[in-house]
């Protein structure tokens, strides 16, 4: 690496993270700059195609009461390309009606590996929170979409559901999650009835601590106002950027 | 409506709808599977292709795919054709209609292909493209000539134009200036200098608007600049005197699309209006740009036509290009594989859409980009969007959009670099804009045969622009 006050093109990379002043070779890319950035696609790869081990979470997610449910998609490929089978419990799912007020699930989504690294972390530092509240097992959900917890959350009888998923990973963050809260959840809700936070990925993103507050407030609220979605924010609930 | 049949292999085949038609005669693709409109198996896809090769162009003058009296798109298609270009193959079936193409194309004969374009409707070359291959894709493409100006001349033979997008999280000046500058460096943005706003507010538009406007004019670079944003805030952008060179929207093929992306074409025209009177082009007044892509319509519940049946993503995308050839525009892309795998899976879905897209749009008169894209959740690499590229250059394109290293740092995709584009014109011999290509030329840029230089930092033209970048 070269201090800024000796190389011109510096001025370039100091100012913005996008991929600028990469040189060349001939046309191409110089093979030091190619092969980084295959890294950081492989990166993004492996995380979609990680197979989901709820094991994991599970031993992570210590002596707490789990549940399993699988979504309607046979496998990735039918998960990819049929996002509404991934809102579908698989034919035959039952699940006990507990009345709780609230679930949490943690879901594959498109990055298993946000799952793996930060979906009990996230888990536990909310349910330290949520002092009140009665909370139905934490469900583990396979090949599952944001959606999939409407369908969870009316079996299970609760009157909201968190969905913890991976995120579409991108080039330099193949392990966000996220966070969907939904209020009175029952199959058909749409996006604009449910509350996110996003890029929950410490130490480059959104710590446990933090976003689990965000969550809490956000369930107080919703619980205040009997909905989620853009009603709530409009109440003025601060979302984090991101 | 008509049921039409046909027997292949003892097996009949019944398509009850011209939709229905359409749809099952479409090369594979994960959208039409999942709007539920896909031919069944690969011999039904082969019989709807026949039926369809089998059926008058003209028809499609009288029975519509979208109903007429509910969407404002289906009038405009019929409302604006042009008898007397649609003359020349008024008489041919599809399937007579692609070989005319083919031997009009094998003639290099470009009046006889470019002048039909207003005589066509969307549905017509949405299905002569359904009997095409790639290569037919390719060889009647870039026989299709039109060419398009605002400050710099688009379209031409020979010529691969490129959009300058340089994307950044939260807008911040320096860093899009940054990305401006590596772009140019590397001979980029000769289309248009183009950014996706992270937020749409007005004040950012223009703010935005204002920096590009100031490094066009510094360096003197024959090119346009646009910030794409939605209509309705570049008309505030209008109000408040800003530098807007480009009317940017996003446009679909049905009326419910539209409403769905905040569009009518009332809209529109008013922005158009707005920009031709600033009359900011100087060697021609080509003020509008449009995305478009393959899913768009699905994505928003929107693709429902005659009788409530799906129709087909690709005529859907046929459709959006009417909308955009009715305002003259400077500039249209589609944007080939950022909407998911959903829609289009995986490397040969991607690659046929591009094709397919470029190919529609510039037989209907549009001056059709593409931007060569991919998600991380795709079954789609580099090694996939390389040979699209190379095979849209040859097929003529007139442009595709780069971002420094393939890595939009804003949109969290993959589009093409600024090295991609050195290579697809290197390749294949192509140049970049001829007002843009002198400009660098005159800032020392280009080697002796013309093509873009690696520059050491200390060269004029690099310590030049770089000063553009310095805090």
């Amino acid at each position: 690496m070269t201090a800024v006050g000796n190389d011109p093109w510096a001025v370039l990379r100091a100012a913005t993270r996008a991929r600028v002043a990469l040189g060349r070779a001939g046309d191409g890319l110089p093979t030091a700059r190619e092969l980084e950035f295959r890294l950081a696609h492989a990166a993004a790869r492996d995380a979609v195609h990680m197979p989901f081990e709820p094991d994991v979470v599970r031993a992570a997610l210590g002596d707490l009461d789990v549940l399993e449910v699988r979504s309607a998609a046979a496998d990735r490929a039918e998960y990819l390309q049929r996002p509404d089978l991934g809102r579908r419990p698989a034919e035959g799912t039952s699940l006990p009606r507990t009345g709780d007020d609230l679930a949490v699930v943690l879901a594959d989504g498109l990055s298993p590996r946000a799952v793996h690294e930060h979906g009990a972390g996230l888990a536990t530092a909310l349910l330290d929170l949520l002092d009140g509240w009665s909370v139905a097992p934490v469900v583990l959900a396979h090949q599952a979409r944001v959606g999939l917890g409407d369908a969870i959350g009316a079996a299970l009888g609760v009157r909201a559901v968190v969905v913890l998923i991976g995120e579409r990973p991108g080039l330099s963050s193949a392990d966000s999650l996220g966070a969907y809260l939904t209020w009175d959840p029952r199959p058909g809700r749409v996006d604009s009835e449910r509350n996110c936070v996003s890029n929950v990925r410490p130490p480059h993103g959104l710590g446990y601590e933090q976003a689990a507050r965000t969550i809490a407030a956000l369930l107080a609220g919703a619980r205040a106002l009997g909905a989620s979605g853009v009603a709530l924010k409009d109440e003025g609930t601060a979302l984090p950027p991101g | 409506m008509t049921v039409r049949r046909t027997t292949l292999g003892g097996h009949t085949y019944e398509f009850p709808s011209l939709v229905e038609l359409l749809a099952k005669a479409t090369p594979a693709r994960s959208g039409d599977v999942l709007a539920g409109c896909a031919a069944g198996s690969a011999a039904e896809r082969v019989a709807a292709q026949t039926v369809l090769a089998d059926l008058p162009l003209a028809t499609f003058l009288d029975e519509q795919v979208v109903g007429y009296d509910e969407d404002d798109v289906t009038r405009l298609i019929v409302d604006t054709h042009d008898a007397a270009a649609f003359a020349p193959v008024a008489s041919l079936t599809v399937g007579e209609f692609r070989d005319r193409l083919l031997a009009w194309a094998a003639d290099g004969d470009e009046p006889a292909i470019s002048a039909l374009a207003p005589g066509l409707t969307p549905e017509m070359v949405a299905a002569v493209s359904k009997l095409m291959r790639n290569a037919d894709l390719i060889a009647v493409g870039r026989r299709a000539r039109v060419v398009t100006r605002l400050r710099s001349t688009l379209g031409l033979p020979g010529r691969l134009a490129s959009r300058l997008q340089p994307n950044h999280p939260t807008d911040d000046p320096l860093g899009v200036t940054a990305s401006v500058v590596d772009g140019l460096l590397q001979g980029s943005g000769d289309a248009v200098i183009g950014i996706n706003p992270a937020t749409d507010s007005p004040a950012q538009t223009v703010a935005l608007l204002e920096l590009l406007d100031a490094v066009i004019t510094r360096y003197g670079i024959p090119t346009q600049s646009c910030v794409l944003a939605h209509v309705t805030t570049t008309l505030r952008a209008l109000e408040q005197g800003a530098p807007v060179d480009l009317v940017f929207q996003s446009v679909a093929g049905t009326q419910e699309a539209n409403r769905g992306f905040g569009v009518t074409l009332d809209l529109l025209a008013e922005a158009r209006a707005g920009a031709l009177e600033l009359g900011r082009g100087t060697v021609g007044r080509n003020v509008t740009y449009f995305e478009t892509g393959q899913g768009s319509a699905l994505s928003a519940g929107a693709h429902l036509g005659v009788g409530g049946r799906p129709v087909d993503q690709q005529t859907l995308e046929c459709r959006a290009y009417a909308v955009a050839r009715h305002f003259e525009p400077l500039l249209v892309n589609t944007v080939v594989g950022f909407i998911g795998p959903e829609y289009l899976y995986d490397g040969k879905q991607v690659i046929r859409a591009g094709l397919e897209d470029h190919f529609c749009g510039k037989l209907l008169g549009l001056p059709m980009g593409v931007d060569v894209c991919y998600t991380n959740h795709a079954e789609v690499d580099a090694d996939d969007t390389d040979t699209l590229t190379v095979l849209l250059a040859a097929a003529g394109c007139s442009f595709v959009i780069a971002v420094p290293g393939s890595d939009d740092v804003m949109l969290h995709y993959q589009s093409l670099s600024f090295s991609d584009v050195l290579t697809a014109r290197q390749v294949l011999g192509l140049r970049p804009a001829p007002e843009f290509e002198e400009w660098l030329a005159r800032m020392d840029l280009l080697d002796d045969d013309g093509r873009v230089r690696a520059l050491a930092p200390d060269a004029p033209a690099a310590k030049a622009l770089l000063a553009a970048a310095q805090p």
